[in-house]
Order: C-alpha cells, then structure tokens, then sequence
C-alpha cells in the first residue's frame, strides 16, 4: 500500500540546513491502523505531510499503491491527493462559511460530481458520522468533537485509500478525544487504512502499530495490542 | 466554460462574506463615480465653449470702423470712419481667393407689425452670403439671393422667434410685414444656433436698405469668413495684411487701434482648439488617475483576500483543488466584485449628473453627460481593470503551499 525507502528532508535554515528526516524506511499495508509517535522537532509531521504530499522530499523513494510519488506538479499532487487521501486536522480545517454538508462534499466537487450526486453522497457520510440533523449548520455552531466528525466525513467523502489523521484529538477533551478514536477505530474495522501523528500515549495505544521518531530516524516500529475505545466512552 | 458551480462557489463567497466584498466594490464604486463626474463636467464644460463659438461660421473676420483717435497725413483725430460699397468691393477685388464667403451690413431698429401683433426688432441689411457666415438654417421659404438686391425688392427674411411671436396662428411665409410703416413680404424663416438674440432679426437684401433709408451707399461693417484652407497662421496674416491695407486705404495712423478693426476669429479658435485640447488632457489624466487608484484599490483588497482566505485555499488543496480551479475562483471573484460595482458607480455618476446637470448650467457647464460610447467602454475596462487586479493575487493563492496554509497556529 505504501512504501518508503532512505527518505530524507531537509530544510534549509539561512545559510545552513536542517536536517529534519534522515532515512526513513516505513511499509505500510492496506488495512493497517499506524500511530506515529515523538517528541515534536523528531520529524513526526513532516513525515505525514511527505505522505500526505504537502511536502516534498529531497531523497529516497516513497511509493503509493504501485505509483512513484516524486517531482509531482502541483496540478498532478492535486489529483492525486483527491484521489488517493483523506486528511483529518487537529483543528479541523473546515470553510468557515460553508455548511456542515457542503464541507463534506467539498471533495467531490474537485472529483466533477455534479451538485445534487455531491450532496447526496454528502449526506451519506455525514449520516455515518451521526450529524444528519446538523447538516445545515456552519462550523461555528458545532462543538469541537462534531466538528472532527464533519472533518472525517470530508475525508471520507472522497473514498480515499489512505486516511491521514495530523493529531486527530489534539484539540479535543479526553471524552470527545475517544468518542473520535471509537469512530476511527470502526472506520479501520471497515477496512480503510489509517495512518495517524499523536503525541498520546493513550491515543497511540488505540492504534495497532505504533511507529516511534527521534531526531529524524525511527527509534522502534512495533505491533501493539490495540485498546479499544469504546470502553472507556 | 460556463461551470455553474464555480460561479456558486463564487457567489456563496460574496455572499458569505458581505463586508469585504462590499468594502471593496464601494472602492471602485467611488473611484468610477468621481470619474463619471468629473468627466460629465468636462464634457458640460467643452459644450459650453464650442456652443460660444456656434453662432457664427469658425473662420469669421468683421471689420467695424470707428473714430481716428491720431492725426495722420494732415487729418485730424476724431475723423469718423465710413465704409461703403466701394469698400465692400475691394476687398473682394484685392483679396479674391483668400475670402471665401463676404457680406456687408447695414443696421437698424425698427417696430415690426403684423395686424394686432406688434414687436421691436433690429433690421440687418445684407447680400447673400451672409447665410453662410451667419451659418443661418432655413426652416421654411427662401433667403435673399442675388436678384433681390438686384431689384431692391422689399422682401424680408423673419426669424424663428420672431415668427412665433407675431404669426402665432398663421404661417409667416407669402405675408407682408410693416417694418416701421414700410410693407415687406415675408420669404423665408430661419434659425440660428447662435441663441436667441440671432433669431430675433430680420433679414432684408443691403441694397433695398440703402435706397430705402438712407439713399446712401454707407455700410456699417464687413463680414467674412477667410478661405478654410488657410492655416491658423495664415489666417493671422490675413487678417494683419487686411487692417493694414484698410488703414492706408482711409489714411488711419498704423498705431491708431480705434478707426477700424478687423476682429478675426482665427485668434479665438486657437484658443478654443487650446482649451479643448488641455480638457481633453485633463481627462484622459483624470480617467487614467482614477482608473489606476481603482486597480491598485482592488489588488489591494484581493492581496488582502488571498492573505485571509489563505487557510481555505490550503484546505481546498488538499482536498484535490487544482491551481487552476484556484485562479479562477479568485480571479472571477475580483472581475466580479469590480464590474458590478464599477457599473453601479457609473450608473449612479450619470444619474447625479442628470440631476445636477440644470444647476451646472449656471457654471458654464452645459449638458454634461457621459457618451454610451464611453459607459460600454468603461464597462470593458472594468473587466479589464478587475482581470489585472485579480491576477497577481490569484496567481499567489495558486502558490500557496497546503502545508504552509494549515500549519497550526
């Protein structure tokens, strides 16, 4: 699903660089559940922004089911990313004067569904996420934990291979930070693959492989017995 | 092209964010406004300046004599100058092709009466050509011509006014007119550009005049128009080659600027085309002044737009939007926002100078007013303008890096 070999990134600092990735070998398959773990400044977003190809890197090889992922024009990175990912923020990044629904068919638009196809499907997933009744609403008027689930329904919108989660719970309380792993768990459950940064320990747990950074290598890469997070909501 | 969904993206973005769309189409609402106006004026200002120099024929020279104001050649000062029809003829014999149309004229007031309609008015005894320097329209009838100064026929050329008031019920032409107790049939009516006072006079031929009232061969003054191929120049020299001639001719002192004139139009058609032209300069500054506040105005508030939807548009992108589908929501939004508004601004800027456009009639301004010529073009360049305005912002959100838009800050 997605391999990377003795990738490295650097960024340059004046007239010195910083060397932020110094040879990452990752594989990751379909239908895994991967928690990357560090302290921050050991390189743990700029690994997932390589993936998620907001970033670009200076060496190595990083593969995506089957496709080489380098030197892309930002038009291609365009398609690609629509087409392969779905991102989930710690902040949520939702258009702030766009409704519950049409966030999430966002995506869909930039696929050339038409409008009625968009809201549909739209409302499909908002439907999974449980804010059917909410679709009207701006983000404004959500709490943090059903803005994160609009955020999930726009990732989800777009039936992506790879789900990209950035500290998915990092602005949520511990009982909406678990109520949002429960649901990510039964995503994973369903066979999406599931890559996310966190820097909790608890919130790594959830996961089935936790992947640990430091200073730009990777220090430990284990299967772990994943919690569920339904027992503690 | 035409993607209605990217004009609803468009639209759901103005619409969604009211006051700065509003804020910057008010900016070139205004900038277009003043322009309107300021332009409206201009023009207003124009008109009141080629309509002063309607009345007569561009090209006119009068020659009007007076007193001598210096003894010369052993005539004394105070000598009153007479032209006559000798006068008349040689100018016409010395300068032949340099004068295209001359008439003399003979002046005098009379009370004019139809049955009970009764009015004063001022006689202008004159040949034939005076039509054409006169630049006289005949609505109805004839204007004098050769014959009748040939025969002295006791005919009459009425003006506009003058028909309306004393032939209110009745057509003027075949009718006979008592100027002073002497019977005239009426030939023809005209009108004149040249106000109201130039359609109050009646016209009759030079030499009825001069057998009638005077039995003389005395002429007031000279007019006539210089050859139009003649240059600004030559017409200037024309006119100095005339007085000059005419002074020697009635033995005037050369320094004596009281015994004739000769008053030449060429003088204040230069300055007219001068003031035309500095307007004309004024405006285009004016326009372009504007125009370049207004596109600089916009850019502006699109750079400010970009830089605040900076977040949205590293969000879009990562949602799959390509730079392309970046540009054109941005760029659209500006050429939007800045014909709209424009063409409101230059609705409003006509609608203000049609109101005001009686009161400006007091400064010199006459009928300032904006060409549909100049409201299509303007359209054209607003689109223009928003395109360029809109361009560079757009082509920087295109360069927004997602990564560095959803950074968490």
């Amino acid at each position: 699903m997605l391999k990377i070999q003795e990738l490295h990134k650097s960024y340059p600092m004046g007239k010195s660089s910083l060397h932020v990735l110094k040879g990452i070998n990752l594989s990751v398959e379909s239908g895994e559940m991967v928690a990357i773990m560090g302290s921050s400044g050991s390189g743990k977003s700029t690994l997932l922004n390589i993936i998620g190809m907001l970033d670009n890197y200076d060496k190595g090889d990083y593969i995506l089911d089957e496709v080489p992922i380098k030197n892309l024009t930002e038009k291609k990175a365009a398609v690609y990313r629509n087409k392969f990912l779905g991102f989930i923020f710690q902040s949520f990044n939702l258009i702030n004067y766009k409704n519950a629904v049409e966030n999430v068919a966002l995506p869909l638009y930039y696929q050339g569904f038409k409008r009625k196809e968009r809201i549909e499907q739209a409302m499909f997933h908002l439907g999974k996420v449980g804010l059917t009744d909410w679709a009207k609403h701006l983000p404004s008027e959500l709490s943090g934990g059903q803005k994160q689930r609009v955020a999930i329904a726009r990732a989800l919108a777009a039936n992506p291979k790879l789900l990209l989660a950035d500290e998915p719970t990092g602005a949520l309380d511990t009982a909406t930070s678990y109520e949002i792993m429960e649901f990510i768990q039964s995503l994973n459950d369903e066979g999406k693959t599931i890559l996310m940064v966190t820097h909790e320990e608890d919130i790594a747990n959830m996961c089935k492989r936790i992947v640990r950074l430091k200073d730009g290598v990777i220090m430990e890469d284990k299967f772990v017995e994943q919690v569920r997070a339904a027992q503690y909501v | 092209m035409f993607d209605i969904d990217l004009w609803r993206e468009i639209f759901q973005s103005i619409n969604k964010n009211r006051t700065r769309s509003l804020l910057s189409g008010f900016t070139v609402a205004f900038a277009i406004l003043l322009f309107a106006i300021l332009f409206g004026i201009a023009n207003g200002l124009n008109n009141t300046f080629a309509e002063a120099f309607k009345d007569d024929a561009i090209n006119n020279i009068v020659v009007y004599p007076g007193e001598t104001t210096k003894a010369y050649k052993g005539l004394q000062a105070g000598r009153k100058i007479q032209l006559k029809n000798e006068d008349y003829k040689y100018i016409k014999d010395e300068f032949g092709n340099k004068v295209q149309f001359i008439t003399s004229r003979v002046m005098k007031n009379v009370s004019a009466t139809f049955r009970n309609e009764k009015g004063n008015y001022t006689i202008r005894a004159i040949y034939p050509d005076n039509i054409f320097i006169e630049q006289n329209q005949i609505l109805e009838g004839r204007y004098i011509n050769q014959r009748d100064i040939d025969n002295k026929t006791k005919i009459v050329v009425i003006g506009r006014l003058i028909e309306e008031k004393l032939f209110a019920k009745t057509k003027a032409v075949g009718k006979y007119l008592n100027l002073s107790g002497i019977q005239y049939k009426i030939v023809g009516v005209y009108s004149d550009e040249g106000g109201d006072d130039e359609e109050n006079i009646l016209y009759i031929p030079l030499s009825t005049s001069q057998s009638i009232y005077g039995n003389n061969d005395f002429v007031d003054m000279i007019y006539m128009t210089y050859n139009p191929e003649m240059d600004y120049d030559q017409a200037l020299s024309f006119g100095n080659l005339l007085e000059r001639k005419l002074k020697e001719r009635f033995s005037i002192a050369k320094s004596d600027q009281r015994a004739i004139r000769v008053q030449n139009n060429a003088e204040g058609a230069q300055a007219v085309n001068l003031m035309s032209f500095g307007l004309g300069v004024i405006i285009i500054v004016i326009g372009f002044g504007t125009l370049i506040a207004g596109i600089v105005g916009i850019s502006n508030i699109m750079i400010f737009i970009v830089k605040e939807r900076t977040k949205e548009i590293g969000i879009r992108k990562a949602l799959g939007a390509s730079p392309r589908s970046i540009v054109s929501i941005i760029l659209i939004e500006s050429i939007l926002i800045t014909a709209i508004s424009g063409y409101v601004g230059l609705l409003i800027g006509v609608g203000v100078l049609d109101l005001a456009a009686p009161t400006l009639e007091g400064f010199f301004i006459k009928d300032p007013g904006v060409s549909n010529t100049l409201v299509v073009g303007a359209t054209m360049t607003l689109i223009l303008a928003g395109t360029i305005a809109g361009y560079l912002p757009a082509k920087k959100a295109s360069k927004i890096k997602p990564i560095v838009a959803l950074r968490n800050d």
